[in-house]
This record gives structure tokens, sequence and C-alpha cells, in this order.
């Protein structure tokens, strides 16, 4: 007999689609709005429900991209999938009006709060980028000095995401450092050669183990635990490495 | 109270299929595990048949593929809702491997390499309705859809047919396994929507 | 795509599922393996989200640390494969503040 426990204690809400935004071809970022949000932490995400009529139900969880506030409304950026079953919908389908079930704030492992004082380092992996741009947003919104470094791999120029936001942030005083690994196609003119984040890469551009960074990374699995080998091999101790595995690159989204 | 997602259809096929309640067609073939894949490789692989105490029967992958197999198309359906129509498989049916045993039990525990478990009453893997099957759509069984081998048992839920399987123990009394422990029912009838220990 | 040696995902992606029993996200507590006596940040360990339930396991020996079911009517939880889980001031802090 189940106990009287209460069940649903995050609970279900509805989410109103009021703005959409294309960041590029394949990725949109969807703002909503959401009644009872009771805020959130950088790197929290929520999942997303759909359900057909006739009954079927998807569920999809999606990092949050904006930064915490408290207007009750939040960024979501999805990465479309050819495959996928639910991310065409989000970045083809859906329009302003548009509702969907919502729950979160999800996940306490995985986040940075703006009364962190290390420096931090923050690795993405295609749209592994999602959480931890509402890291840098959270640390910018707070006026912080924290400083961070952000090493950002994708297959090609066009797949940049928050592109001109990152730029200008990276010539701010303090800046967010930024550096780019292109696995398929280099911009016009990039010093440096096609290829996936290597050794020489994080000796680079990343904070050296040192000075006692916390590391975010996020991304595919695979992308993800070859980094924090990498991380680890160059010196960081594993319990400052904080990872986020999306699954599969390319798994059916 | 669910709010219908307008314009979603999601990746479900045409309803006229007839399908067990509750379940919709999938044209892919998911994936779901509880643990790492396991990697046997065929020179390793074995299929036990015990009764608890001793080994009674006992196949390496050369004798087993040595036992008489047949094509088999059949449909399968997930408890987590997806169903597949019309798969093929090559497979050796489990009367082959029960034949001349004696045996007073009525129920058996599967066992995959890994530590998955599931139960079934004897008579339900009998009659040509359960198969060891090696081969897929044609091809040798994927390490990630079970292979080499996996058990087959198309009437129930999937859950109930074992990835990696790696052999069976013959039980007097029904005992739940792996899922069927946590809340799973019993014993699975996708056609009377057994899915839950509490219905 | 060969995911093959990836099939687990990190304690994130079970999060939303384990906030429907404890009131407090416990992906970020300690978690000691009762086989091996590892402990390590829930979140860290293998978690396999793809199966009719939820499924944990130690990173170091792959026991199971813990499984959990949502029947819709009730849900289920087996943790007998963790000896403890530790909590920080941290995870029993959690809020929506910046």
């Amino acid at each position: 007999m189940a106990g009287t426990t209460v069940l649903g204690r995050v609970k279900w809400q509805t989410a109103e689609v009021v703005d959409l935004h294309d960041e590029t071809e394949t990725a949109r970022t969807l703002t909503l709005a959401v009644d009872d949000w009771p805020g959130h932490v950088s790197g929290q995400h929520v999942d997303v429900r759909l359900t057909a009529s006739g009954g079927y139900t998807a569920v999809r969880s999606y990092s949050i991209a904006s930064a915490p506030n408290l207007d009750g409304r939040i960024d979501i950026t999805v990465e479309r999938l050819a495959t996928g079953e639910v991310s065409p919908y989000l970045t083809q389908e859906v329009v302003v009006g548009d509702e969907f079930e919502l729950r979160g704030p999800i996940g306490g492992w995985f986040v940075w709060r703006s009364d962190q004082t290390e420096p931090i380092q923050l690795v993405a992996g295609g749209s592994g980028i999602v959480p931890l741009m509402s890291m840098i947003r959270s640390r910018e919104l707070a006026n912080s000095s924290v400083p961070f470094r952000l090493l950002y791999s994708v297959r090609e120029p066009g797949a940049m995401i928050y592109q001109k936001e990152l730029e200008t942030l990276s010539i701010k005083r303090p800046p967010v450092l930024v550096d780019y690994a292109f696995t398929r196609a280099v911009p016009k003119g990039w010093p440096q050669p096609l290829g996936r984040v290597n050794r020489d890469l994080i000796a680079r551009v990343t904070w050296p183990a040192t000075l006692n960074a916390t590391c975010y990374v996020c991304g595919p699995t695979s992308f993800v635990e070859t980094v924090a080998d990498m991380l680890i091999a160059a010196g960081h101790q594993p319990d400052r490495i904080k990872t986020e595995r999306f699954g599969a690159a390319g798994g059916t989204k | 109270m669910a709010i219908i997602s307008r314009g979603f259809s999601g990746r479900r096929g045409t309803a006229d299929a007839k399908l067990p309640p509750g379940q919709y067609l999938t044209t892919d073939f998911p994936v779901l595990s509880a643990g790492p894949t396991p990697r046997i490789s065929p020179d390793q692989w074995e299929f036990v048949i015990t009764d608890g105490r001793s080994s009674l029967k006992r196949w390496n992958w050369k004798s087993f593929r040595e036992l008489p197999s047949e094509p088999i198309t059949v449909d399968l359906h997930c408890v987590t809702r997806w169903s597949k129509l019309s798969t093929s498989w090559e497979g050796v049916p489990l009367d082959v491997l029960l034949a001349d045993l004696k045996t007073d039990s009525a129920y058996a525990m599967f066992h995959s390499y890994g530590d998955y478990t599931t139960n079934l009453p004897l008579k339900d893997v009998l009659n040509r309705q359960a198969w060891i099957a090696f081969k897929y759509d044609g091809a040798d069984l994927s390490p990630e859809h079970g292979g080499p081998a996996r058990h087959l048992v198309p009437h129930l839920y999937l859950w109930k047919s074992a990835k990696w399987v790696r052999g069976m123990t013959l039980m007097s009394q029904d005992k739940p396994g792996f899922w069927e422990g946590l809340g799973y029912h019993i014993y699975g009838d996708p056609w009377r929507e057994q899915r839950y220990s509490d219905e | 795509m060969n995911s093959q040696s990836y099939s687990h995902l990190d304690g994130n992606a079970a999060a939303g599922e384990l906030n429907t029993i404890f009131a407090i996200d416990i992906t970020g507590a300690e978690a000691q393996c009762a086989q091996c006596g590892t402990t390590r940040h829930f979140a860290e360990n293998r978690w396999y989200v793809k199966c009719p339930g939820i499924v944990a396991r130690c990173s170091e020996c792959r026991h199971i640390l813990l499984r959990l079911v949502n029947t819709g009517e009730r849900l289920l939880l087996d943790c007998r494969g963790m000896g403890y889980l530790a909590f920080g001031r941290t995870e029993t802090e959690i809020r929506g503040d910046n």
C-alpha cells in the first residue's frame, strides 16, 4: 500500500511561449513565461512535456540559457536534430502563444552561484554551451569579476550560438576569455588548424591547474568524458570538475 | 490535466494497426538498458539451464549454432509504450533447448550477462512462443540490441525478453526478477495491459 | 552514432524524476557504494535513464546504488546499494536565488 507521501513536489506547470529567436540555422531560443516560477540558479534545467492529441507524450530536458531573474521568464535554447522527435517541433512548429508543460528548475550539482569566488573554466561541446551561457550571463548580471574562461567546441562557424554576445563579453573589463575549437570547418583566416579539443589546446587556452579553478564541462557524453580525462591529465583534481552529459552526439531528441 | 501541444504528433505511425492498449507504433528501434552493454565474444558465450543446484544442460556458441533455428517475424511491445511490428529475427526455439528435459518446475528465471533477470512461467516459453535469437533483420544481433544472443518472448512485454541472455534457472515457485521486484507486473501481458504490480 | 561505450549519463538526467520524491536535490549529495565503499557525488556515478526505470550504478564497481520506478500510481525506490547519502549545506539550501 503506497504511503501518503505527497508526490509531484516539483510539479508540472504551464509555460507560454512569449518570444522566439533564431540563434543559428538549427538552434532557436524560446522565451517562456511560467506563472509560478520560483527562480533558478545558473546551470539548472527544465523538463518539457509535449502531449499529442490522443495522449502520446514526450518529455525532454533543456538547460536554462538565461541568467537567474525574478521576471517569471526563462530562455531555453534548443538545437534541432534532423532525426529528433521533439526538437524539430520546438524549433520549427512552435509559435508565440503556444503552451506546453514544464517542470523545474531541476539540478543542484551542475550549478554556478555568484557567491563562488574561485576562477571558473567552462568547456562546451556543441549545444553544451547553453547551461554555461546561463553561468556567464549570471556573472554579468551580478557584476562579478570572477575570472571566467570558456573553451567552446563547434563543428563550423555557422554553429556558434551566442557568438556576438560572447564577443562583446570577451572585450569587456573584466572579460570572459573565449576560445574555440572547430571540428569540421574553420572561419576564414582562422589562425588555428581544424581539430577537436586535444591536450595541447587544453594546455594553451584553459586555466592552469594551479589556479584551483572549478571546471564545468557540458556536451555529448563522449565529448564530456574525453575532456574530463584531459583536464585530469593536465592536473585538475577530479572533484573540481563538474560534468553534464547530454547523451550520444546526434542522439534522438 | 495535460495540455495538448498544438501541432505535435511525435514519432508515432498511423493508428490503424492493431496494437495493445496504451501502445504507440514506432519505426525506429529504441535501446533501453539498465546497465553498460555487455561485450561477450562467441568463445566466451554459453547458455546454461540449471535447477538452482546443478547445471542440467549447457551449450557453447558452437554447439548452440548447430541446433536447428528458424526465421521468425514478430511484433514487439515495450512497457515504455512503444511497439514495433513485423520485426525479423532468426533464433532457436526454446522447445529445442528444453527437449528431453524432465522437470516438475513450472517457472524459470532468465539471466543475462550483467545482473539482469526476468521470470516467466515455463509454459510461456514452450510451443513456439519463445526463441533464443542471434540474428536481427538478416544480420548478426548487435550488442546494443542484446547480442550475441537474446531471449525473445513476443507475446509478453519486451522486458520479459532478456537481452544478453546467458541461461535459465528452473523454479518451482514464481519469483520476481529485476523489474518485477520493483513495481512491474509479475506476468506482463500487453493485451491485458499488465504493466505494473498495482494493476 | 557510436555511443556504445557511453550508454550512461550523469545524475543531472535523473534529477527531474528524483525531485518528485526528494524535497532537496540529491544529485549533489555524496553517495557511498555499499559494495565497494567508494564515495562519490551522486551525480557523478553512472545513470541509466532509458529503461523501464532509473538505475544509478557505482562508477567504480558498477554495483547498483539506486533504482527508481514510476508506475504513475506509485513511485518505488530501491536504495539498498548505498551505504549512505551525505548532504552538505549547499544541497539543503537550494533555492532560486542568484
